[in-house]
């Protein structure tokens, strides 16, 4: 991979990324075979966490295309909250699962534009724009529900529109959990091996040069910005439509922001990105996992255990940051002299 | 200068987006189906049409003002600082501990409390900026961590060992001695408004009247000339978190002890929640100045109080409002637009 300019500075810190991996790899075994000792059962342990990376997989790879291109979207908690509801709207209107997954993603597109949009030609604060979003999310996330469904708490839809998970030897696994996967390897093959891929990464160090090339800059970003978002938005869909069953206004919980800190851990590489999640997802399912087990939940109240996933994030992303390197216009509009 | 009177054009700037966000709310008004003109006529006849409704309206610009100041303070010293959040629930959870488990003379129990609840909050505002400062973990995503441990160790606190007897719900309410004096029977605002207002006037001596104040201006306006002038980059996140935390605490304990007529902070947290996020807007929109902070908080104020009729009188629910808020902030991030508009308008 040195063989592109803006990661020749960054093979070190890629070792020293890989080393984190695959210490964190020997943790996660080590730990399985001390929750079997225990009378977890890592298998289920699996697949809950495979189920809480999927959301987090998406919004993140998304996430460090865009943010690649030079766009931030710190918007994403908001995306997945009003994608969440819309996916099940859709679903409830097609009668149909995936559709509401493809719900989820137009409307994150959607959205996705729109701040693009607002990036690219408002030459907006991206921070405080996505903030905006997240702020408009808080609100326009119950007024949805209710408007949609009279009832400000819990909706439950029927669960024939759930979408089904497939049987294998680990246990369930989502198809939409090996699509997040396989984006991750899509989006790795798209940056690093195709034209698109390096005009992206271009855009990002040296709009001006991609400009005078006679690429344009602010189409490229964008693109960027619409498919983060489209991903976000079917991570979005994802959590009410293929794991909870259910969606409520706290349905994003955090996670547009583990997501982000997803995207600082892999330094914008998708399969670190994928990676992390699957790191933090298995601390979630970790904490799904001990909040059931008897002879546990007694002791420990399920508030803590809570808080698992958030103590995860904030070590992990003070244990491996100082190593990553954003792109050099990453956030800023690009304004032609 | 042509000699007549102008409007500064903050002020123009700041009201004009107000007025962006809420022609957007309308817009989403109209999509489903509701008459924006009924609902903001509501809004505003219930924000200002009485007397009352003007206390009420001040009653909820408190803790705006508060966690306002938190974000301001941070923008002053170059930190996008959005965990006034968690800091205003432990706040609020300090000042119920104090408020309602011990008994104190009158004065010293008031003052007890709110002084515990702000440490509380600096104290919650002390892991992201350490973090900030030692190794350089971005403070969006460490304060929004931190808040959502506070959510989880604010309930846990608040079920295992604040409940009263008998009800989950709430915990004990704060004891006489420990509540701010109501100051009009017809509305809930207390006393604490003076304090909250004597706060921000405080930091605003603060920032622009000391040594102190002065680097940390400085190092988030121009980092690098701060660091020529021998500016301690560290010291001045720390300040700005600690300022800001401060701030939360005392926004989580105006909730507690100087809102009735609850006095008491609700097991989902329910009374406090979204206050935080709620400043964002209240400092974007006040310039990030201690002082604009109070006026912008008024009109948030007036937004989360006139908002409850919209409900009533064009069926428009109130969460809107946040929506709304939200709107504000996102235009508010588009300097373009001004720039076009003024275009358009041949100036």
């Amino acid at each position: 991979m040195g063989d592109h300019p803006a990661e020749a500075g960054t093979v070190n810190a890629r070792g020293r990324r890989l080393l984190v991996a695959f210490l964190a790899a020997g943790a996660v075994a080590l730990l399985a075979y001390a929750l079997q000792r225990l009378g977890l059962n890592p298998l289920s342990l699996l697949e809950a966490g495979l189920l809480a990376m999927t959301p987090l997989a998406l919004a993140a790879v998304g996430e460090c295309l865009n943010e690649k291109a030079g766009v931030v979207n710190i918007g994403l908690e908001g995306i997945l909250l009003i994608s969440a509801i819309t996916g099940v709207w859709a679903a409830e209107i097609f009668g149909n699962g995936v559709a509401g997954l493809m719900g989820g993603l137009v409307t994150g597109a959607v959205i996705g534009l729109v701040l693009g949009l607002v990036s690219v030609y408002g030459r907006a604060d991206q921070i405080i724009a996505g903030m905006g979003l997240n702020i408009f999310a808080l609100g326009f996330g119950p007024f949805l529900l209710i408007s949609l469904w009279a009832f400000p708490g819990i909706h439950l839809f029927p669960e024939e529109l759930m979408v089904p998970r497939l049987r294998t030897p680990l246990g369930g696994v989502s198809p939409v959990t090996i699509a997040a996967v396989a984006v991750a390897v899509l989006a790795h093959l798209l940056l690093h091996r195709t034209v698109l891929g390096f005009r992206i990464l271009a855009v990002g160090e040296k709009p001006e040069a991609v400009d005078v090339a006679g690429v344009r800059v602010d189409r490229l970003r964008l693109l960027t910005s619409t498919l983060g978002g489209a991903l976000c938005g079917a991570g979005g869909a994802f959590l009410p439509l293929a794991w909870f069953g259910g969606v409520v206004k706290e349905i994003s919980a955090g996670r547009g922001f583990i997501a982000l800190a997803c995207v600082v851990f892999a330094g914008l590489e998708p399969l670190l990105a994928l990676g992390a999640a699957f790191l933090f997802g298995f601390a979630e399912g970790f904490s799904y996992a001990v909040a059931v087990t008897p002879g546990v939940k007694e002791r420990i109240p399920f508030y803590f255990v809570s808080m698992v996933p958030y103590v995860t994030t904030l070590v992990v992303v003070a244990l491996v940051i100082g190593q990553r390197r954003f792109p050099r216009t990453v956030g800023r509009p690009y304004v032609r002299e | 200068m042509n000699g007549r009177f102008r409007i500064p054009r903050p002020l123009v700037e700041s009201l004009a987006t107000i007025g962006v966000g809420l022609v957007a709310g309308g817009l989403l008004m109209l999509v489903f189906g509701n008459n924006p003109l009924r609902a903001y006529r509501a809004l505003f006849v219930g924000a200002f049409g009485s007397l009352e409704d003007v206390l009420e309206t001040l009653a909820f610009a408190t803790p705006l003002m508060l966690t306002g100041l938190t974000f301001a303070v941070g923008v002053r010293a170059g930190l996008f600082n959005i965990g006034a959040e968690g800091q205003m629930y432990l706040g609020a959870v300090g000042a119920t501990f104090i408020a309602g488990t011990f008994a104190l003379p009158p004065l010293v129990h008031v003052a007890a409390a709110t002084l515990v609840a702000m440490l509380c909050g600096a104290l919650w505002a002390l892991p992201p900026a350490l973090l900030k400062i030692w190794r350089g973990v971005h403070e969006v995503i460490s304060t929004i961590m931190c808040n959502w441990i506070a959510f989880h160790l604010s309930t846990y606190l608040v079920i295992y060992f604040l409940t009263g007897a008998g009800r989950a719900d709430s915990t004990r309410p704060a004891l006489p001695t420990a509540r701010y004096p109501v100051l009009f029977a017809e509305s809930t605002l207390t006393a604490v408004v003076f304090v909250a207002v004597a706060f921000c006037l405080a930091v605003y001596l603060y920032l622009w009247g000391t040594r102190a104040g002065y680097e940390l201006r400085l190092a988030g306006e121009n980092p690098e000339a701060a660091r020529y002038a021998g500016v301690h980059a560290g010291r001045a996140m720390l300040l700005s978190f600690g300022i800001g935390g401060l701030a939360a605490g005392l926004a989580g304990a105006s909730q507690i002890i100087g809102r009735p007529p609850a006095w008491s902070l609700y097991a989902t947290l329910g009374n406090v929640t979204t206050l935080g996020f709620d400043g964002i807007g209240v400092a974007l929109v006040g310039r990030s100045h201690p002082l604009g902070g109070i006026l912008a908080a008024f009109l948030f104020g007036a937004l989360a109080h006139g908002g409850r009729f919209m409900e009533y009188h064009a069926g428009v629910l109130s969460e809107l409002v946040r929506a709304i808020n939200g709107l504000i902030v996102l235009t508010l991030a588009v300097p373009e637009l001004w720039a076009i508009t003024r275009r358009r308008l041949g100036r």
